[in-house]
């Protein structure tokens, strides 16, 4: 597994130098373009905004009330059988739904349980590895004007799922329990 | 859907608090949640400016379309019924790379414009075609080489090491794709099978 660490830590840097170098050698303004795009990053941010300020309270009340460790409790004995932590119960249902109510759970995950404690991570990983699929969904066959959806949101669905196992499962093989 | 999750969120939290005898820290909750959001966004902007600003160097000196070519034969075989110079082709290819890097918001209209030729290449019928349902169990997987806001909401919590969980991700991205693709598959088998009889 030291190989996964590796390159953790290697892709990043990697992938910057190679951007700058072929930037360089096309003869591309870097450092206007790099400007330009930063401004639309800065613009997604504060765009972003409301939308968690929105999420982040609503899961704050609920766990403040004491609602969330009622309902993790209740569900604890169903998910100790395929060694999900029902911790996350709540992002894992929630990432397919809305992409900045996922990320208000994530955050949420790792300022209570720590960054790099096991849920952390795996609240992180299972972030990165799967998608809103709903919204994907909407997104795409509305735009064209596709009304019958097929099989789409059944693969989507049936594909978080696994995607949310995949992310147990390595966290636990990389990181331990 | 997501109305009536945020709804159920503040009143169940709400009701539950009132038997619970919690009301107090709901009250506290409520402003110290809202101020964490927005700190946490400016802590966000840190990489989604770098990063953002990073992915545009790579559009503009074409380098993602350079990437492209490497990606073809790859999407030929999963989109068999693209014929390869058609254009839907091309933005296939192009939202791929986008969500690869992260470019959630160049990834969009790269994917509603694939979908667009690839509902002409269906013949504009209202119902989605195998590769359009193929693209969008690609999208629904989330591809991902950097979690750029993942790393940002990491940092802004100090972990000890934000980066640790990249590779751990792309294993699990992998894997949650090269699902979706055998689950599309396999839909796509059930549905022929049914038409025949």
């Amino acid at each position: 597994m030291a190989f996964v660490t590796t390159l953790s830590i290697w892709l990043i840097p990697v992938l910057i130098s190679a951007v700058l170098l072929y930037g360089t050698y096309k003869k591309t303004a870097t450092y206007e373009i790099f400007v330009e795009g930063g401004k639309e990053g800065f613009s997604l941010a504060v765009s972003i905004m409301p939308f968690l300020v929105g999420m982040l309270t609503a899961i704050g009340v609920f766990r403040a009330s004491g609602a969330m460790d009622a309902l993790i409790h209740a569900i604890k004995p169903f998910l100790s059988v395929i060694g999900m932590p029902p911790e996350v119960v709540p992002l894992a249902l929630m990432r397919p739904i809305s992409g900045t109510g996922a990320l208000g759970l994530m955050s949420e995950l790792i300022k209570v349980y720590g960054p790099d404690s096991f849920i952390g991570r795996l609240a992180s990983v299972m972030q990165g590895s799967t998608d809103t699929t709903f919204y994907v969904v909407t997104v795409y066959f509305g735009a064209v004007g596709i009304h019958r959806i097929g099989d789409a949101l059944k693969v989507g669905l049936l594909a978080d799922a696994v995607g949310v196992v995949c992310s147990i499962w390595i966290v636990t093989l990389i990181f331990g329990t | 859907m997501i109305n009536l999750i945020w709804v159920a969120l503040f009143l169940f939290g709400i009701i539950y608090a009132s038997f619970n005898g919690t009301m107090d820290q709901v009250n506290d909750a409520i402003f110290k949640s809202a101020s964490d959001a927005v700190a946490l966004c400016i802590g966000l902007a840190s990489i989604l400016i770098f990063w953002l600003g990073l992915m545009k160097i790579a559009e503009k000196s074409g380098l993602l379309e350079k990437l492209s070519i490497i990606f073809k034969p790859v999407v030929r075989r999963i989109f068999p019924e693209v014929p390869v110079d058609h254009p839907a082709m091309g933005y296939i290819l192009s939202n791929i790379i986008a969500n690869l890097f992260g470019l959630g918001n160049a990834a969009t209209p790269m994917g509603i414009k694939a979908m667009e030729e690839l509902k002409k290449l269906n013949g504009n019928v209202n119902r989605p075609s195998r590769s359009m349902i193929t693209l969008l169990a690609l999208n629904t997987s989330g591809l991902t080489l950097v979690p750029a806001t993942v790393l940002a909401i990491r940092m802004q919590y100090h972990s000890s090491s934000p980066a640790d969980i990249v590779g751990p991700t792309l294993i699990a991205t992998l894997c949650t794709t090269l699902s979706a693709l055998i689950i599309d598959r396999y839909f796509y088998h059930r549905r022929k099978r049914k038409e025949k009889k």
